[in-house]
């Protein structure tokens, strides 16, 4: 009897800081590492009287969200209180969206898009350290600056089927925020954040499984391993015929370990109720025309305006959804020296090969240099293995790909057959053996005969040429 | 003048002696000031040290001084909204209408006792001690802005600023004798007001005649940025009433509420419903037309205001939590910092309301409460639009007793919900209502309460003008103890 | 009707320490008022709206300008307990 797979079901639920210049409730400028408690009012520090006021440009982006992620945008949405006691939590409630979001609906790449609701960041709680401590106990701070900061949730569907597809997919999240400047999007300093729905069930079922709701895992790669994690401590407990209990989970990234975080029973009953204080969000014409003329283009439409171009569908994708890999592209591209898709190539496989996260634009290869190196192979001016050679030298030190060819020696053989069929010649002599199998119509045997010829040439030739005339002296 | 000439003006006579130039400000100040801390009602809670600088020449209100609830946040100055919670929390900003007020030249006198958070309709739910009435010491003033309404009927204040969630200046100025405005919902800003109900309180004045209440509410309405649900008074100003006649006006009478005939047990006091009739006869002299009218909803107002009332307070009282402000009860941990924090700073009745709200709005009884009610106040509000289809006003009794002895109440929650029961209607509609003292019954004063369609304060205010003069309400109160 | 758990559950959940007695009370208080708000449930309101707002307003919207934020000593003047610039609580961590 052969075991039973499972397929693990994830939905992903990500906040992000909008980045407005004010809080989402009031006129306190956004905190970005100040001293503690120096960015905030009567209203973030809910002081008794105080009253929110929304932020017309926290709308805005939240607009600007909704159109590209292609979602519904309701005509009139309301505020919520999400009532619980927590220190972070100035009123005792968390001013949210509940069951009429700004944005319903919607897709980026493969996963649907459940909604997109705004709301307002807690206060950041620090160990008070050896500084305070209460009749004894373990103490904390709160500092306020943070408090009341914009959000914007974005609830995907559970479309996500692995913890490698759910870190691409937030790849392609960030890039498609950032394009549209609503957000930096910076997962360690936290204007990101993910958490991760998680359930596991046989392949081949539709009934979904139990889930968790895993916390806390603030870079991509603390993402995919933790989501790995959880997936395998379900998929253990129900191959030892234990049952996935529903709860909140807190990933360690340090020790690679899930934690429940609610080990009492803490009840969450959050009340939610129309917020009274807050009137409901009726999207005009204007604000609508408002957010639309400002969406730049996003990744998708970049992805298949460059397959249009000509570049693959893979490269396309990775140009899209890495911007600066594509805006360095289109730059090079625009220099005139290549075609799109052999550019696109170099670009996604040899110069990232080289340069790895690093945005290309800041490193010493130019993409006007990018360009004329493609251009010069496309030409035949210089071999695949040659220009490579070429590109390392570029990596290091920056320079003109034409200089260095010709400084070092490595164009290539002047086309035609002149100089090349002696050579080719020579090495058919020097290697009857594989000479003899080629004719037998074993071609692989080729590569002694091509391998001859570049030891003679330096590289210089160029390997289909090679093989072209060895075809024609061999008559196969 | 002599100190008890002074405070015998009414507010606009001062502003406009001292516009003669007859009345210093300052000397006027300091004979509210003495008065405020001399009085032994346990009105005020705070009264100002100093007369403040003299107003700008040509200010609006003269400088005559203002009574105001302690609910309001006055920056620097106790604003604990009579909770042991908030003892001694003095606030780093000042309310708007305060604010506003004191630009118009009415400064601070002093902050007035009230029950904790406003919830209550006796002034017996104040963590500083209860308010006697002027009237009879040895009765309630009437809640939740029993301060103001009695400070103000003992000419220890000219004026003051109440709150209005279910009643809580209407109920207090008839059972004080004394003229309470509460305005249409929006009017006023709640910015700096600790809320208890925030889709129901609004500010308002406690005068003595319907003139002062029409002259401070003048400088109170407007456009607050600071408040999403502030809007600016569509008629553009609050007009100083002049009508001596009620030629021509429509009065409703909604049978529901004022008890006959109906099952619903309203429970009018028989000196109340005669007072009350007394006043109907008296604008059919003046030439107003009187017909029996109905708000088929307004039975189960109060039900709905006591879901819809409480699950906003839950929510707007979880801040107290002994973190940034207040009192703070330390313990171990976390949470019994939070609980002993809230179990000792709030009162009884306040934790009541509290449990109650919490208990509608949570899991599974939504629908049932918070839901329901929400629909009907939908119902009563369509109740409203429909009378004033036919009628420019709806009248009632203010409140279905007179002023009744201190502890009567305290021990049946419901009983005093009840006191609420002519109140609340409008208070969910929305619509502007005041009142005004109609008579006495057994010697205490009685309230008749009339309420318009939204933002037709300058049209009620004329009415309970005409009908003030006719009256002819002698607002000194005959102490009788 | 509102029983003993319901009255204890509720009370954890708005943060109140009631004693046995009080418990008792406020059942029994609060079941009374509930027996009277109840009375709502024999009302027809299918297809009626809610109220939120009484007086209908939208959007105001505040724009998105900078003012000034409180000093950090007027901001914790009020605190009960205060460290390293902040207001000190216990940690909800040893819960
Ligand atoms: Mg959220
Ligand atoms: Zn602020």
């Amino acid at each position: 009897m052969s075991a039973v797979e499972y397929e693990p079901v994830i939905g992903l639920e990500i906040h992000v800081q909008l980045w407005t210049q004010t809080k989402m409730f009031c006129g306190c400028a956004l905190s970005f590492g100040e001293p503690p408690n120096t960015r905030t009012c009567p209203v973030c520090l809910g002081l008794p009287g105080t009253l929110p006021r929304a932020n017309a440009q926290a709308i805005h982006f939240g607009l600007m969200i909704g159109l590209a992620l292609g979602s519904d945008l309701a005509p009139r949405s309301i505020f919520h209180r999400k009532n619980y006691f927590y220190p972070d939590l100035p009123k005792g409630y968390q001013i949210s969206q509940y069951d009429e979001p700004l944005c319903t609906g919607g897709r980026l790449g493969d996963v649907r898009i459940h909604r997109v609701h705004l709301e307002e960041d807690a206060a950041k709680l620090v160990h008070a350290g050896t500084s305070g401590r209460i009749h004894g106990s373990d103490a904390s701070v709160v500092d306020f600056n943070r408090g009341g900061t914009p959000l914007a949730e974005i609830v995907t569907e559970p479309d996500v089927r692995s913890a490698a597809q759910a870190r691409e997919w937030l790849t392609l999240l960030r890039t498609t925020l950032r394009q549209l400047g609503v957000s930096d999007v910076n997962m360690e300093e936290g204007s990101l954040r993910c958490d991760a729905n998680i359930s596991i069930r046989p392949v081949g079922t539709a009934r979904l499984g139990t889930k968790t709701e895993l916390k806390n895992m603030n870079s991509f790669r603390h993402l995919e391993r933790g989501v790995n994690a959880e997936i395998a401590r379900q998929e253990a407990l129900l191959r030892a015929g234990e049952e996935v209990v529903q709860e909140t989970l807190h990933y360690d990234p340090v020790t690679d370990r899930i934690t429940s975080l609610r080990s009492k029973e803490e009840a969450h009953d959050y009340r939610y109720f129309p917020e009274p204080d807050l009137v409901p969000v009726a999207i005009s014409s204007e604000m609508l025309a408002a957010a639309q003329r400002e969406m730049p283009e996003l990744p998708a439409a970049r992805e298949q305006r460059l397959q249009a171009l000509g570049v693959s569908a893979a490269s396309a994708r990775q140009l899209a959804w890495r911007t600066e890999l594509g805006d360095y592209f289109e730059a090079a591209l625009a220099c005139d020296g290549a075609e799109a898709q052999p550019l696109a190539n170099w670009v996604c496989n040899e110069l990232v090969a080289r340069v790895g996260e690093e945005d290309p634009a800041t490193s010493n290869v130019s993409p006007e240099a990018m360009a004329k190196l493609v251009g010069l192979v496309a030409a035949k001016a210089v071999t695949v293995n040659n220009a490579k050679l070429v590109l390392d030298r570029l990596v290091a030190d920056g320079g003109d790909p034409g200089s260095i060819v010709e400084a070092e020696g490595l164009g290539s053989m002047a086309g035609g057959d002149d100089e090349l069929e002696p050579l080719v010649a020579a090495a058919l002599e020097a290697n009857a053996d594989a000479a003899a199998k080629i004719r037998a119509g074993n071609m692989k045997a080729i590569g002694a005969i091509i391998g001859h010829v570049m030891r003679e040439t330096k590289g210089r030739a160029d390997g289909a040429e090679v093989t072209r005339i060895v075809r024609s002296k061999l008559d196969v | 003048m002599a100190t008890t000439d002074l405070t015998a003006l009414s507010a606009a006579q001062a502003v406009e002696a001292i516009g003669r130039g007859d009345l210093d400000p300052t000397e006027l100040f300091e004979a509210y000031r003495q008065a405020a801390t001399q009085e032994d009602l346990n009105a005020y809670l705070w009264v100002a040290q100093d007369a403040p600088e003299p107003p700008a020449a040509g200010a609006p209100l003269a400088g005559v001084p203002l009574a105001v609830k302690d609910l309001f946040c006055t920056e620097g100055v106790p604003s604990q909204a009579g909770s042991k919670i908030l003892e001694g929390y003095r606030p780093p900003y000042t309310a708007s209408v305060v604010a506003r007020l004191a630009a118009a030249g009415a400064p601070l006198l002093g902050k007035t006792n009230q029950d904790e958070f406003a919830m209550g309709s006796s002034n017996e739910n104040s963590a500083f001690g209860p308010v006697l009435n002027p009237w009879d010491r040895t009765r309630v003033p009437g809640g939740s802005s029993g301060g103001s309404a009695a400070a103000v009927a003992a000419g220890c204040a000219p004026w003051a600023l109440g709150t209005d969630t279910g009643g809580s200046i209407r109920q207090p100025a008839a059972l004080c004798g004394i003229v309470g405005l509460k305005p249409t919902y929006g009017t006023v800003s709640r910015y700096g007001m600790i809320a208890f109900a925030s889709s129901l309180d609004q500010a308002g004045p406690l005068t003595r005649d319907v003139t002062d209440a029409a002259l401070l509410l003048r400088h109170m309405v407007g456009y607050d940025e600071r408040d999403s649900t502030s809007v600016s008074f569509p008629p553009g100003e609050v007009v100083l009433p002049s009508a001596e006649s009620l030629a021509g006006i429509r009065l409703g009478v909604p049978e529901e509420l004022t008890g006959t005939g109906s099952e619903q047990g309203v429970g009018i006091e028989p000196g109340v419903l005669a007072s009350f009739r007394a006043t109907l006869e008296l604008a059919e002299q003046l030439g107003a037309t009187i017909e029996t009218c109905h708000l088929p909803h307004a039975p189960h107002a109060l039900s709905a205001y006591y879901v819809l009332a409480p699950a906003e307070a839950s929510s707007n009282l979880a801040r107290y939590d002994g973190v940034r402000y207040g009192l703070r009860v330390q313990d171990d941990g976390l949470l019994g910092m939070y609980t002993k924090t809230r179990s000792q700073g709030f009162g009884k009745e306040v934790k009541r309301r509290i449990m109650l709200g919490a208990y509608s709005l949570s899991s599974g009884y939504y629908d049932a409460y918070y839901g329901r009610a929400q629909r009907v106040r939908t119902k009563i509000a369509e109740d409203f639009r429909a009378a004033f289809e036919r009628f420019d006003f709806v009248v009632t009794p203010t409140s279905p007793s007179v002023a009744f002895e201190l502890g009567a109440k305290t021990g049946d929650p419901l009983s005093m919900y009840f006191n609420d029961y002519c109140t609340v209607p409008m208070s969910l509609a929305g619509i502007p209502a005041i009142s005004i003292p109609n008579g006495l019954s057994e010697g205490l004063p009685t309230g008749f309460q009339l309420a318009g369609p939204a933002f037709s304060e300058n049209r009620i205010l004329d009415a309970a003008h005409a009908l003030e003069q006719a009256i002819g309400f002698d607002a000194r109160p005959g102490r009788t103890a | 009707m509102i029983d003993r758990e319901q009255v204890l559950h509720v009370a954890r959940l708005a943060r109140l320490e009631l004693t046995e007695e009080e418990v008792g009370q406020m059942s029994e208080e609060l079941s009374n008022v509930l027996d009277h708000i109840e009375k709502i449930g024999e009302l027809d309101l299918e297809g009626v709206p809610p109220t939120t707002h009484v007086i209908e307003v939208s959007n105001a919207l505040r724009a998105d300008v900078v003012e000034p934020s409180l000093p950090r000593d007027v901001a914790l003047a009020n605190a009960p307990a205060v460290a390293d610039g902040g207001f000190l609580v216990p940690s909800p961590q040893a819960e």
